[in-house]
């Protein structure tokens, strides 16, 4: 419930803020203005601060539990640098990631059905060829 | 009250609550935020051809983010269509008068109607846009271990090198895209 929850949250705030708009993205890699730049660097600043406080305080979860946070592999730059220009290619065309595709789905836009099945089927499509993919 | 959840809200306001979300997953149960990871679940609740990369527990790994995925539906319903902004979305004047050029007629809503509806499926524009465009999302995504919220976001904010390689690669796609194909494809 409490995932759900927080889900809805986000979800909310991916449409109120805008982000989930081709407009925005456009706007972004057109350099007209700055409210992604805003968006995103506000909330990696928000993140990057809420990561040190768990860490220095060694702050449990909910649960009590230690919380962990698994790094990336740095060892693998050609995953991340061929991987992050296919992704931004996805990106620009269809105008949303992976987060807004599932927000935008919501407010009502049906044709998004199919770039969902489209990173289903890309992600699919990964799996498949990983072993013979550089990394 | 009521305005503040109809209008649109500035990037001081959206930027830091998406933020949030890194240290609530973590707190709400060790989670690590990342949308992306819930279409490989997806593909392993569906994976009838037993590929090892889909070859894992699915209801346990991903359950509480699937779940998130449903709530991020619900979100866009409640906050895009029950709570709807009338106004179009204020671009910049010139990414207005570009796209214009380009050959976008629909300003009104999240995004150009003209260019996304079910009519524009049958033409190869709109099939690259949509189709090719949903394929690289899930394909880079998953190829780069990450998308938007799992490096740009959770990556960078715990320092990982890996994640801003991923994200100078998401910008680099996004700019060839947007200035060498779409003029071009938009007809």
């Amino acid at each position: 419930m409490r995932y759900l929850l927080s889900g809805i949250f986000f979800g909310f705030v991916l449409i109120k803020s805008e982000v989930v708009s081709w407009f925005r993205i456009q706007e972004m890699f057109r350099f007209d203005a700055f409210h992604m730049y805003g968006v995103i660097g506000m909330a990696v600043l928000v993140a990057m601060l809420g990561i040190q406080i768990i860490k220095r305080g060694a702050i449990k979860d909910m649960n009590g539990n230690p919380i962990g946070i698994p790094p990336k592999d740095n060892s693998q730059m050609y995953r991340y640098s061929i991987g992050g220009l296919f992704f931004g290619l996805g990106w620009a065309l269809t105008g949303a990631c992976p987060g807004p595709l599932f927000a935008l789905l919501g407010s009502g836009w049906m044709i998004i059905a199919v770039p969902i099945v489209g990173a289903l089927v890309g992600t699919w499509t990964y799996g498949a060829l990983r072993e013979r993919l550089p990394h | 009250m009521f305005d503040f959840l109809i209008q649109p809200w500035p990037w001081y306001v959206g930027g830091p609550l998406i933020g949030l979300m890194v240290p609530l997953l973590l707190w709400l149960g060790g989670n690590k935020f990342g949308i992306s990871s819930n279409l490989r679940h997806l593909c392993s609740a569906c994976d009838v051809y037993r590929i090892d990369y889909f070859n894992y527990d699915w209801k346990d790994k991903g359950g509480w983010n699937l779940l998130f995925a449903v709530g991020v539906v619900i979100g866009g319903f409640l906050a895009g269509e029950i709570l709807e902004n009338p106004e179009p979305v204020a671009i910049a004047e010139n990414t207005r008068i570009t796209l214009q050029n380009i050959g976008v007629d629909q300003f009104q809503g999240l995004m150009p109607a003209d260019l996304f509806n079910w009519s524009v499926l049958g033409t190869p524009s709109g099939l690259t846009m949509l189709a090719l465009g949903g394929f690289l999302v899930g394909f880079g995504a998953r190829y780069a271990g990450g998308c938007t919220s799992g490096h740009a976001i959770t990556g960078i904010a715990n320092l990982q090198v890996g994640s801003l390689v991923a994200v100078i690669g998401f910008f680099v796609g996004g700019l060839i895209v947007t200035h060498w194909i779409l003029p071009w494809l938009i007809p």
